[in-house]
């Protein structure tokens, strides 16, 4: 097995797979908590639904890079519902629902009307499930990753006491002068990027887990705000992990290993947090 | 010079008026009530007065050293903090985020306000518990020594004893008059309980859709408004 994993390992595509799905399951994770705790669990799925059709789009266009089309429409989209949220006559969860399939079906019949490729199932199924795309990333793809990681984890540090805040009680940062709303379109423009980039690898259906279920874990075992980010960052990274070597081992689509490894894990944390109550 | 006052200020919302012609001031150490039935505008002006929100005409003014963002605000809970992953001692030190700059985290300073303040209500025992794992009364005390946090001369409290039990109830009333009285922080209240306020405020304010009474509260117990009210709510009796 460790001579397999090895020779594996010689090859570059497989070493910018795993440094790329580490680096994006640790954003993906610190942004999860806020998201999680505000109550904005879906935001990541309808985002990435977005992404899914402004990617389509893109196809279509046969634009040199599809990130360029990508990421504005879908921190556009982000922008939008988390503005909604606050006051809308559409009510959050619906807008949501409503922008997620919309674009999903927007997205597959312009590729059915206008694309170009032979193996059109193929295509979407991938784009769906991003089960090879992880490993044909360019190695622009690899440096666009580390940027933006460390972008998120120097936001998250720098602003990490001004997020809790904000996470933890809108009004009262806002009345005691924080600019809550230059915050919230903080954390709207790094998920949506953080979105976009984990595209490549897990797909648009299964970015939602990456972003909940570590949040999710580590709050069934922590209890200090400051606990819960490091453990879901550090879980996060081991699933992740994990995930890529299971799949190159056992040959199984790399998306659905990770959100599987990260399931597995979850129901580990909720078990744990029972019996330390005990 | 007052504290705080507000002059011919029209509150609402969409377009629509629910409180008119509404004047009064607080000065430096006064203990004020807001009463009024519900959805007669007592939200609407506590966030006129936190400056979340603009009134539709008059002004809302600020003096003696007061600012609006320096104003402590003791909101309601909401079902976010219920189950809100957060040690007692991130939440209060959360309060003091409005006062330093660009730090990006805290300093000396800003950890002693906390720990005096956490003090000050009898919570430091509890700085490293888990928010969610307190009492009601514990957790109303953990928000307020956040507000305290905010601020040297103002809390403004949204309801502070909703949902807590009666021991509870009375321990809060009796902080509050002990923050009121010994460190003269003005304390504006807005409440349903119409006993309490003529118990422990010196001034009452009851808003309906004209600001039926502002005043004393030996002034209100004897007004007409303040009797009907003070009947139907059964308030004469504890008086």
């Amino acid at each position: 097995m460790f001579e397999m994993l090895k020779m594996y390992f010689s090859y570059p595509f497989v070493r910018y797979a795993m440094l790329v799905g580490v680096l994006i399951a640790l954003s993906s994770s610190l942004l999860g908590v806020s998201l999680v705790l505000k109550r904005f669990s879906f935001i990541g799925d309808g985002l990435s639904h977005v992404a899914f059709g402004a990617m389509a789009i893109g196809t279509v266009l046969d634009v040199a890079s599809d990130t360029a089309v990508v990421l504005p429409v879908t921190i556009f989209c982000a922008v939008l519902l988390l503005r909604t949220g606050q006051h809308a006559r559409l009510k959050g969860d619906a807008v949501i629902a409503m922008i997620s399939v919309g674009a999903l079906a927007f997205g597959y019949l312009f590729l059915n009307l206008f694309s170009k490729s032979a193996n059109l199932t193929g295509d979407v199924c991938s784009t769906l499930f991003g089960s090879t795309a992880i490993l044909t990333l360019s190695v622009l793809d690899v440096w666009l990753c580390i940027g933006m990681s460390v972008l998120v984890v120097l936001v998250f540090v720098l602003f990490y006491h001004r997020i809790f805040a904000v996470t933890f009680d809108e009004t009262f940062a806002q009345a005691t002068g924080m600019k809550v709303n230059r915050y919230n379109l903080m954390i709207a423009v790094v998920t949506a990027s953080v979105i976009v980039l984990a595209m490549k690898l897990v797909g648009s259906l299964l970015i939602s887990a990456l972003l909940i279920f570590p949040a999710l874990s580590a709050m069934r075992l922590f209890k200090s705000f400051c606990g819960v980010i490091v453990c879901s960052a550090m879980l996060s990274v081991v699933c992740a992990s994990t995930g890529i070597l299971l799949s190159i081992l056992a040959s199984t689509p790399v998306g659905a290993t990770i959100v599987c490894v990260d399931i597995a894990a979850f129901g580990l944390c909720s078990l744990t947090g029972v019996c330390l109550r005990r | 010079m007052a504290q705080l006052w507000c002059k011919d200020v029209v509150l609402g919302y969409e377009g629509k008026a629910v409180v008119q012609n509404l004047n009064f001031e607080v000065n430096k150490g006064d203990y004020l009530c807001i009463v009024g039935e519900n959805g007669s505008g007592k939200s609407t002006l506590m966030k006129a007065l936190l400056q979340l929100k603009k009134p539709m005409a008059g002004e809302i003014t600020t003096g003696e050293g007061l600012e609006a963002d320096k104003i402590g605000y003791l909101p309601q809970q909401t079902i976010v903090q219920r189950d809100f992953p957060a040690s007692v001692q991130e939440i209060v030190r959360s309060g003091c985020l409005g006062r330093f700059g660009w730090h990006p985290f805290y300093q000396k300073a800003e950890k002693a306000i906390a720990e005096k303040n956490m003090k000050k209500l009898g919570i430091l025992p509890l700085a490293k518990r888990c928010y969610r794992e307190l009492s009601g009364g514990q957790q109303q005390r953990v928000l307020l020594a956040r507000a305290l946090c905010a601020t040297k001369y103002m809390l403004l409290l949204d309801e502070p004893v909703a949902g807590l039990d009666p021991v509870a109830v009375q321990e809060m009333y009796d902080l509050l008059k002990r923050l009121n009285q010994e460190e003269k922080i003005t304390i504006i209240m807005v409440s349903h309980d119409i006993r309490a306020a003529v118990l422990y405020a010196d001034h009452i304010l009851h808003i309906s859709e004209e600001p039926l009474f502002f005043g004393t509260k030996e002034e209100y117990q004897n007004s007409e408004i303040g009797k009907e009210y003070l009947s139907v709510t059964g308030g004469e009796q504890h008086v």
